[in-house]
């Protein structure tokens, strides 16, 4: 029989795949307490690179057509289907379901990147609007991306948690730094293999594992980052991570619902321009 | 030629029936509030008081949010959105009816010119409510779901600078959503809201859906930690905005900020010059330059800093300071004592740091809070008065030399509300227009207002938009 | 003054010029107009902006019917606009066409009207359709009848067709005929320009041409003087100062009826050009009823109450 060969989990940052800085590691174990795999423990310095990445990052994929951030976005779910089984297998490590509810829940995740591909194109057309104005000027609304996105991914399902944060967020033509499930990371690290081979610029999605309590503090307090999606944070924590965004005015929110244009939208800002009609 | 003077052509006073003092307006009934206690308010323009006002406590605080809790749960929420609209409509047209009163009585309380009160602030503020009540009977229609809920019971606080409209901005989308209201308005500017409270007498509004508590800072902490405030939404400073933010953080009630700017008016080479400056003069200019989207900063292309500089400074020369009440009044009043200390000491920092100072040559009366149209020059962008916001009629002039220069220094702030643009180039406009990092973009005109249209800022100007579609979202569960 | 020494008069360096100057953005200067007409006078000042507006009125009758009769009375109304108050002053000028200058000048020098100078429309009023020959014989013969002013009008046609040195020819030989002594006003016919871009493109092409007065409107054409196109001539006067120290005048002209429309446009010319400008040397206004209403307002400043059209002559 031949011996297989492991995977190291390592850190997402601006394309490359470093170990942490601070190169440490943790545990990770599956529900019987069997050893599955070390990931990085990122630290502060690395949650600091990602959000560097993100940033430099942002301006060519905010301005990149919705037409080709859509495509990219489609090109994800293509490159995840050819990986499925990875997905399934670390997932059923990591959670207790059958291999079933594994397929399911990579399908779910697969299907998601497709919705959400196809609305980069459409949110502005939703979402916008020309304005009827008491005088003679144009004026018209469009929804513009909000910048840097930091997402603590929700637990309950490990892979889709992520895209669920992922999607919408690179949809609306933001970036993202996005902590993966303490305890599930897995998936989190596979997803950001196939953001490396399918067109994804470098740097526009990061991704880090290690300890919840240690980064979200600073992901919450990080100047240079405009937005938090809190779905995976516990009420208690969420309160603290609110106060502490509260310095630069993070726009913050944590969802219950899946798949809604609501996700996208809460990540971009109305812009208002208006001109005069005139000869 | 000294023979052709402009007025003084005040507007009579007579109109204003200012009462000696006011009560807390809650549940449709003025009432003296829990602790008797009173502030004044006065003119800006002479220091005379106008009327005492009641300074509303907790207890207060707790009856007018018990009141607006009552009126949503037993009347407004039962109420169909067809009746709805037609209160709505009923207060757009009082305003419309008394626009001549609330235009004075304003002016005596702000400071601001009669012409501004009386061709802005009140015809928007009514503006406001009748675009408003057309919504009432259609949020189906409105993108946020097939059957959109309100919030509840909303706390507002509200800033002076446009004590009716900003009131109006709040009310009336908040109404026409179905929510009931707890507002307050600014310490130094509370007589419209208070003549308002008539007005929904009058309407026939039914008793709690609107009420209005007087006060401080401290009020208006009081009010946001209100536990049974189901949304808040405030307009003011980043500063007291970020303190509304943490107080809210715990309950995580959904708030709309409404904060402070910096705003860039970026002049090309190619734009068409006259307008442009005109642009400039409103845009730091109106309303005392007391207006958070205020063109504080404004960003010359260097080939054409000494023609535009000459007519910027030779327009300003024209401009009239003097009685707010006057129809021929350009620049009015500064609020209060405590606003003018501030412009004074960021004026004097600007020179303290290097900068050239320059004011119109106007006469300033000897009683009242003036601060006369004043631009500086040299001005970088480490200067404090290029960063923070003054909040007064005073401009900031910097220059630039290619299109990408203007906007990495438009954007060089954490504020984002408002910024301009001044060039005949087309493209240039939506080049600019998708790089510019702000809420609202004028180009080739500057400080319009519409119901119409959404109002609201990137960064730390704050959250979510008034106005338009969009603002009506604020003040729907779970619209974006 | 280092402008202006580009302009060699060739078409090249003409349009080189004119497509210097900033663009006009029609909202903002509409915003602007609309705001000084906002202005209210102080009473006191009120008596002395309608003395000035009746010193400054071309008092005009450009009818087909024009007789003898007419223009002998409009000339007596010129001098004497309230028959009973003296001190009423008389209007800038009276503005007929060519053909009746020689009956103006004469009956004003009979009547005691030496100082009011005969204004005659020339170059083909109103269309300006004729022979360059014709345009020129018909300012030759206005002056040699004793017009001592020429309000011509400009090609519109060749402006609108991008003929900017005919256009710039023709002014300055009107102007040669006119030498030194007559007052040449040039007529835009803004009506017809449309835009504001083309009137200040072309109030710039009257003023390097030679002109000593750029004026709006024939009066045959709507829209004529209204006040965003005034407002751009002002802004062109104005400017053109800064850069060649020459004050050159403004004529609004066209539906200009009431005292508060003169006093609008006084309003502009004040705000606008500057306190140099409120003369008759240098601002005019085309008219024939506003007169009759300003004697009216005149007389309720100094009766209290509001007048009739019985105490206002017809003509």
């Amino acid at each position: 029989m031949r011996l297989d060969v492991k995977k190291t989990y390592k850190l997402f940052i601006a394309g490359d795949f470093p170990r942490s800085e601070s190169g440490r590691s943790y545990e990770v174990k599956d529900r019987k307490g069997n050893f599955i795999a070390n990931p990085a423990q990122a630290s502060r310095k690395d949650l600091r690179d990602a959000v560097l990445a993100a940033r430099n990052a942002h301006s060519s994929w905010a301005s990149a057509t919705a037409f080709n951030r859509g495509q990219i976005l489609y090109r994800i779910a293509e490159i995840m289907e050819g990986r499925s089984e990875q997905f399934v297998s670390e997932i059923m490590a990591m959670e207790s379901v059958s291999s079933k509810q594994a397929q399911t829940q990579v399908g779910e995740a697969i299907d998601t990147w497709v919705w959400y591909a196809g609305w980069s194109d459409k949110i502005s057309t939703v979402a916008g609007s020309t304005n009827p104005v008491a005088g003679p000027f144009f004026n018209f609304t469009v929804a513009e991306p909000l910048g840097v996105v930091g997402i603590v991914a929700e637990e309950r399902s490990s892979l889709l948690g992520v895209v669920l944060g992922l999607a919408p967020v690179l949809a609306g033509g933001n970036c993202a730094v996005l902590l993966a499930s303490q305890s599930r990371p897995l998936s989190a690290i596979t997803l950001a293999e196939c953001l490396a081979t399918s067109d994804v610029p470098a740097g526009v999605v990061n991704i880090l594992t290690g300890l919840g309590d240690e980064l979200t503090p600073h992901l919450a307090s990080h100047m240079e980052i405009d937005g938090l999606d809190l779905s995976g944070v516990d009420s208690k924590s969420a309160t603290a991570l609110r106060m502490s965004s509260v310095d630069n005015l993070k726009r913050v929110h944590s969802f219950t619902s899946e798949k809604s244009p609501e996700r996208i939208l809460s990540y971009m800002e109305y812009k208002t321009l208006w001109h005069p009609i005139g000869i | 030629m000294g023979n052709f003077e402009y007025a003084p052509a005040p507007e009579s006073k007579a109109i204003a029936d200012i009462k000696k003092d006011y009560g807390l307006f809650i549940n449709g009934r003025f009432v003296a509030s829990n602790s008797k206690k009173h502030f004044e308010t006065i003119n800006p323009a002479n220091e005379e008081v106008l009327a005492k006002i009641s300074l509303a406590d907790e207890v207060d605080i707790d009856k007018a949010v018990k009141a607006a809790r009552s009126a949503y749960v037993k009347v407004w929420s039962r109420m169909s959105g067809r009746e709805r609209a037609k209160y709505l409509f009923r207060i757009a047209r009082l305003l419309q009816e008394r626009a001549r009163e609330f235009a004075v009585v304003e002016t005596l309380d702000n400071g601001k010119p009669i012409r501004e009160t009386r061709d802005t602030d009140i015809p928007l503020s009514a503006a406001h409510f009748f675009y408003h009540a057309g919504w009432a009977d259609k949020l189906e229609f409105a993108g946020f779901g097939a059957r959109p809920k309100a919030h509840g019971v909303v706390a507002q606080i509200i800033p002076w600078n446009f004590p009716l409209l900003m009131l109006a901005w709040k009310i009336a989308p908040a109404l026409a959503t179905g929510n009931t209201v707890v507002l307050k308005p600014a310490e130094t500017t509370p007589l419209t809201a208070l003549l308002f409270a008539e007005v929904c007498q009058q309407a026939d509004l039914p008793v709690g859906v609107v009420n209005l508590i007087t006060g401080d800072g401290g009020t208006g902490a009081a009010l946001v930690k209100h536990r049974d405030i189901d949304k808040v939404a405030f307009t003011g400073s980043t500063e007291v905005g970020k303190l509304i933010a943490r107080s809210v953080a715990d309950s995580n009630t959904p708030a709309t900020l409404e904060l402070g700017g910096k705003g860039a008016n970026i002049v090309f080479e190619d734009a068409p010059l006259d307008q442009a400056v005109e642009g400039i003069i409103n845009g730091i200019f109106f309303n005392q330059g007391h207006v958070c989207c205020a063109g504080s900063r404004l960003l010359l292309q260097e080939n054409i800093y000494d023609e535009f500089l000459g007519k910027l400074q030779k327009r300003m020369s024209k401009i009239r300071l003097g009685d707010p009440l006057d129809k021929n009044t350009d620049i009015g009043a500064i609020n209060s004592a405590a606003q003018l200390s501030k412009i004074h000491e960021l004026s004097s920092s600007g020179q303290a740091e290097g900068a050239d100072i320059w004011s119109a040559p106007c006469q300033i009366p000897s009683k009242g809070f003036w601060f006369a149209p004043t631009i500086f020059t040299g001005v970088t962008q480490a200067h404090r008065i290029a960063r923070e916001e003054i909040f007064g009629p005073v401009l900031s002039v910097l220059t630039f030399r290619t299109p990408q220069e203007a906007i990495e220094k438009a954007n060089n702030t954490p504020f984002g509300l408002s910024a301009g643009v001044w060039t005949d180039k087309g493209s240039r406009i939506l080049w600019a227009g998708n790089h510019l990092k702000a809420g609202v973009i004028w180009a080739n005109t500057f400080n319009k207002f519409d119901p119409a249209s959404p109002f609201g800022g990137y960064k730390e100007s704050g959250w979510g938009r008034e106005g338009g579609r969009h603002g009506l979202g604020a003040y729907l569960k779970g619209a974006k | 003054m280092s402008a202006l020494n580009l302009i060699d008069g060739s078409e090249a360096s003409l349009r080189r010029f004119l497509q210097t100057l900033p663009g006009v953005d029609q909202i903002g200067a509409q915003e602007r107009a609309a705001m000084l007409g906002t202005r209210s006078i102080k009473t006191t000042s009120k008596k002395w902006a309608i003395d000035r507006a009746i010193s400054m009125i071309d008092l005009t009758t450009l009818e087909g019917a024009d007789t003898a009769g007419k223009v002998r009375s409009l000339c007596s109304k010129a001098l004497r606009p309230d028959p009973q108050d003296a001190t009423v002053p008389h209007v800038g000028a009276v503005c007929v066409y060519s053909d009746m200058v020689g009956i103006a000048r004469n009956h004003l020098d009979s009547i005691g009207g030496q100082d009011i100078p005969v204004a005659a429309v020339a170059t083909a009023f109103p269309s300006g359709r004729a022979s360059r020959k014709v345009k020129l014989q018909d300012s030759r013969d206005a002056i040699s009848l004793g017009a001592s002013e020429i309000d011509m009008v400009i090609d519109r046609g060749a402006f609108l067709s991008g003929q900017l040195g005919e256009v710039f020819d023709e002014i300055r030989a009107i102007k040669e005929i006119c030498g030194d002594k007559v007052h040449l006003k040039v007529i835009l016919e803004t009506g017809e320009l449309v835009t504001l871009d083309n009137v200040r493109k072309a109030s710039y092409l009257a003023m390097l041409a030679g002109a000593d007065f750029i004026k709006t409107s024939t009066g045959k054409v709507t829209p004529a003087a209204t006040a965003p196109v005034v407002l751009v001539m002002l802004e062109a006067v104005r400017d053109f100062f800064e850069i060649s120290q020459i004050r050159i005048g403004v004529k609004p002209a066209g539906g200009i009826r009431s005292t508060k429309d003169a006093i609008k446009q006084l309003v502009l010319a004040n705000e606008i050009a500057g306190p140099h400008w409120l003369t008759p040397e240098l601002f005019r206004i085309g008219a024939s009823a506003l007169l009759n209403d300003l004697l009216m307002q005149r007389m309720k400043l100094s009766t209290g109450r509001y007048s009739s059209v019985n105490y206002v002559t017809v003509d």
